[in-house]
């Protein structure tokens, strides 16, 4: 029953050409307006007077991006081993919006995401896998590995003893308020770690992320320049090949035009005295374009498939045909769900290419002109495409049931147009405050676009995490979900008001 | 499946409108019935009711035995022509009839057939916005027939058609009935089933005013009157007159005269020397015998 349903639904669909070319140009709309997207995007670097290739930002062993800039002070390890340090100190500067234009504007403070500690990192290159344990300007003493991971120790800051032992792949972190009772903080495992890696003492600073509301009511936000200098002391190195003497590494330091670094780091040792200045942060690259930037179109995408499932529902009632698909079809309840079961699978069917293709030709053309994308892992990118064809597949469903309830095609694609349209262009274009556009993220069908979202909010990195900058408020899969159920929902009540209702 | 529809004490209201008011009435398979009434007697909303549109408010209505919504693949049991305007204006008629098709596992093969037998294949390809009403009536009649079913119910088939196309249906209709299946058609005016209903069932108000054979219905309506052809109509009436009949002025030179038998009549204008060309056993039409029935009913007179 159900099956022949679903067919009769789907030759419904098919044998109207607008309707077919409808989902042909939403599915157009998406391609076409991500290559426009990508086709716009430039971006070109000098040095000095010399146009050079944009630096990328270096990958993780894992593929990502991540930025890897700070001050390392190092000795080799063969194997096993260990460091002890006391972080007794942390002071810095930070750099404030001009009071006078063209005046710099600094002040002396430490950001509260400042760290300095002690790291295993299996080389001075860029995006090496490390382990750190650390002191933080206001999160209390973490140990963080491979960028991505953080764990929370005590609350206190400087002064506070700190312990890293390698044994093996694993490395423990720990903590000590007097250099006596100790306590664990996290484990970290690096798998493949290298038998010789560097372990010492670092510094890094990421840069002042400041808020500010604008006119309308939206907000935006600037990082400004800040470094942090930690005192330490009680250094002790344990471990075979530590015996040589301190190598300073100032990584990821760029180089201004005239050759001399740019805000460099430094390092003074007095005696048993270590002074580490260091700016930057380690942590993921969350500044550069994303995937689902290439996936603009699907926005105007979605207003085309919803006219046109609109239309599919509301042409039962224009012309009095539901009589007949009742005649062929009497348990009503079913009809409505055969019919959005096809919509959903149509669109579903013709967004997918669409959705699979648009990233990687989009990002091939932006790598050409300069401009990089983040990388993310398969399962990421697969939930995106999917989910960004998903998306467009249950607003058809969403469509369908609202023009089955509300009979007429301009009252239903005016409301499903508010209801998933209107709440995520609000919410994303920086007018409303950022706690209603959450808001209007978590309630509204709108929700569902947050499984566009390839990069995830980090707690230890500081950022403008929202929906303006591409943050939703709830997870991927979860907000999905919201739409979903308000698709159902909506579906139910148009399978009840069809079975009450006299046809 | 019986094929039979049973329709037993319907009632309707919408708001303050009475629209079925104990409608019952049985059709047998083997004949079309012709369900007939005013416009606003009922007949669509039963017809709805039947093919479970519509809910009552009291009362059932049954298709061979179950109610229509009970049916699977229901267009295999009935097969209703309700509004022949209700199509896609977009979509071909060859491709209504496939989804409908579809809908209860029937292929294309079955589409091409029909249209076929409707004679619709030549334009089957184009959009069924452009049809004529005659194109729309026969597409309506192809869906009607697609699950080749033993009920059929038509409503107001004959609306808008051209006399080509009544001619058409009036005969599919017969035939299909004499397959046996059971065939109702409503219609508001009754000459559009003359030659064609074996039974009526007259509706008025929401109820069910007569329902009765036709050729019963005729023959009373007759009631042994004598239809007499005449160049001197004049003289015939006054002569027929004399002797006691009571003469009505007819068509073109007839008089219908009730009370004496033909052989007496013939008798009577010889004995006047009133010329005549024939004198017959008066017919009325089923329009007469009609507006005869439901005289008394104001509800119907229209």
């Amino acid at each position: 029953m159900t099956a022949r349903l679903l067919r009769a639904e789907w030759t419904k669909l098919r044998t109207v050409r607008g309707w077919m070319a409808g989902l042909a140009a939403s599915s157009l709309l998406v391609l076409g307006l991500g290559l426009l997207f990508a086709a716009g995007g430039h971006s070109s670097c000098s040095q000095g007077p010399v146009e050079v290739p944009c630096p990328t930002p270096p990958l993780s062993r894992d593929g990502r991006a991540v930025e890897d800039r700070f001050f390392f002070v190092s000795r080799s390890l063969d194997g096993d081993g260990g460091i002890t340090a006391r972080v007794t100190a942390m002071n810095g500067q930070i750099r404030l919006p001009d009071a006078t234009p063209g005046v710099r504007n600094v002040v002396s403070g430490v950001v509260p995401w400042a760290k300095a500690g002690i790291m295993v990192k299996e080389s001075t290159k860029q995006g090496a896998a490390y382990a750190a344990v650390m002191v933080t300007g206001a999160h209390g003493v973490r140990m963080q590995h491979d960028f991505t991971e953080d764990v929370a120790g005590s609350a206190g800051g400087a002064p506070r003893w700190l312990r890293l032992t390698r044994t093996g792949e694993t490395i423990t972190g720990e903590e000590s308020p007097d250099g006596r009772r100790w306590t664990t903080v996290g484990t970290a495992r690096l798998t493949g770690l290298a038998h010789r890696v560097r372990i010492g003492l670092f510094a890094a600073s990421p840069g002042d992320v400041r808020v500010v509301r604008n006119p309308l009511g939206g907000s935006a936000s600037a990082s400004r320049f800040t470094e942090v200098t930690a005192t330490m002391d009680e250094v002790t190195v344990r471990g075979a090949g530590t015996g040589g003497t301190w190598s300073r590494d100032d990584i990821g330091v760029e180089l201004g035009p005239d050759g001399n670094p740019h805000h460099p780091g430094a390092f003074v040792g007095n005696g048993g005295t270590f002074a580490l200045t260091g700016t930057g942060d380690i942590a993921p690259d969350t500044s550069n374009g994303r995937i689902e930037h290439a996936l603009t179109g699907v926005l105007i995408a979605l207003v085309v498939v919803v006219a046109v499932m609109v239309s599919f529902a509301t042409a039962e009632y224009r012309r009095g045909l539901i009589r007949t698909t009742l005649l062929a079809g009497p348990r009503r309840g079913r009809m409505a769900v055969a019919k959005a079961v096809v919509a959903g699978a149509a669109t579903f069917a013709f967004a997918l290419p669409a959705t699979a293709v648009t990233p990687p030709l989009a990002r091939g053309i932006l790598r050409g002109n300069g401009v990089f994308t983040l990388p993310v892992g398969t399962l990421t990118e697969v939930r995106v495409v999917v989910g960004v064809a998903a998306l467009l597949a249950v607003a058809a469903v969403l469509a369908v049931a609202l023009g089955l309830l509300f009979r007429r095609g301009a009252a239903a694609a005016v409301a499903a147009i508010t209801a998933l349209v209107v709440p995520y262009v609000l919410a994303t274009a920086s007018i409303l405050p950022d706690e209603v556009s959450r808001w209007l993220l978590r309630l509204t069908p709108a929700a569902g676009f947050a499984v566009q979202q390839s990069i995830p909010e980090y707690a230890h990195v500081i950022g403008h995490y929202a929906p303006a900058a591409g943050y939703f408020p709830l997870p991927p899969w979860a907000g999905f979900a919201v739409l979903c159920a308000y698709a159902v929902v909506a579906l139910g009540l148009a399978a009840y008001r069809l079975e009450r209702r006299d046809a | 499946m019986e094929a039979t529809i049973e329709v037993s004490g319907l009632r309707k209201r919408y708001g303050r409108t009475t629209a079925l008011d104990g409608m019952t009435f049985r059709v047998r398979p083997g004949r079309v019935t012709g369900f007939v009434g005013p416009n606003g007697a009922g007949k669509s909303t039963t017809m709805r009711v039947v093919l479970g549109l519509d809910a009552p408010d009291e009362g059932h209505a049954l298709v061979g035995g179950r109610p229509y919504r009970s049916l699977r693949r229901p267009l295999t049991h009935v097969g209703a022509l309700l509004d022949v305007g209700a199509l896609q204006p977009g979509r071909s008629g060859r491709d209504h009839l496939l989804w409908l098709a579809h809908s209860q596992g029937l292929g294309a093969r079955r589409v091409d057939e029909l249209l076929d037998l409707v004679g619709l294949a030549p334009a089957a390809r184009r959009r069924a916005g452009g049809y004529s009403l005659g194109m729309r009536g026969r597409l309506g009649i192809a869906a009607a027939l697609l699950g080749d079913p033993p009920v059929l119910m038509l409503d107001e088939p004959f609306n808008g058609l051209d006399p080509e196309g009544i001619v058409w249906i009036r005969g599919f209709l017969r035939s299909l009935a004499a397959e046996g299946r059971a065939v109702l058609v409503s219609s508001h005016l009754m000459s559009e089933l003359q030659d064609t209903a074996g039974h009526l069932v007259v509706a008025g108000r929401g109820r069910v005013v007569a329902d009765v054979g036709v050729d019963e219905l005729i023959a009373t309506a007759s009631r042994a009157r004598v239809t007499v052809r005449t160049a001197a109509s004049p003289e015939a009436a006054r002569a027929l007159a004399g002797a006691g009949a009571t003469v009505t002025v007819g068509e073109r030179d007839t008089l219908v005269v009730s009370g004496p038998p033909a052989e007496d009549v013939v008798r009577l204008l010889g004995a006047c020397g009133v010329p005549f060309s024939e004198v017959s056993a008066y017919r009325a039409t089923l329009e007469e015998a009609y507006l005869d029935l439901t005289g008394g009913f104001s509800g119907v007179v229209r």
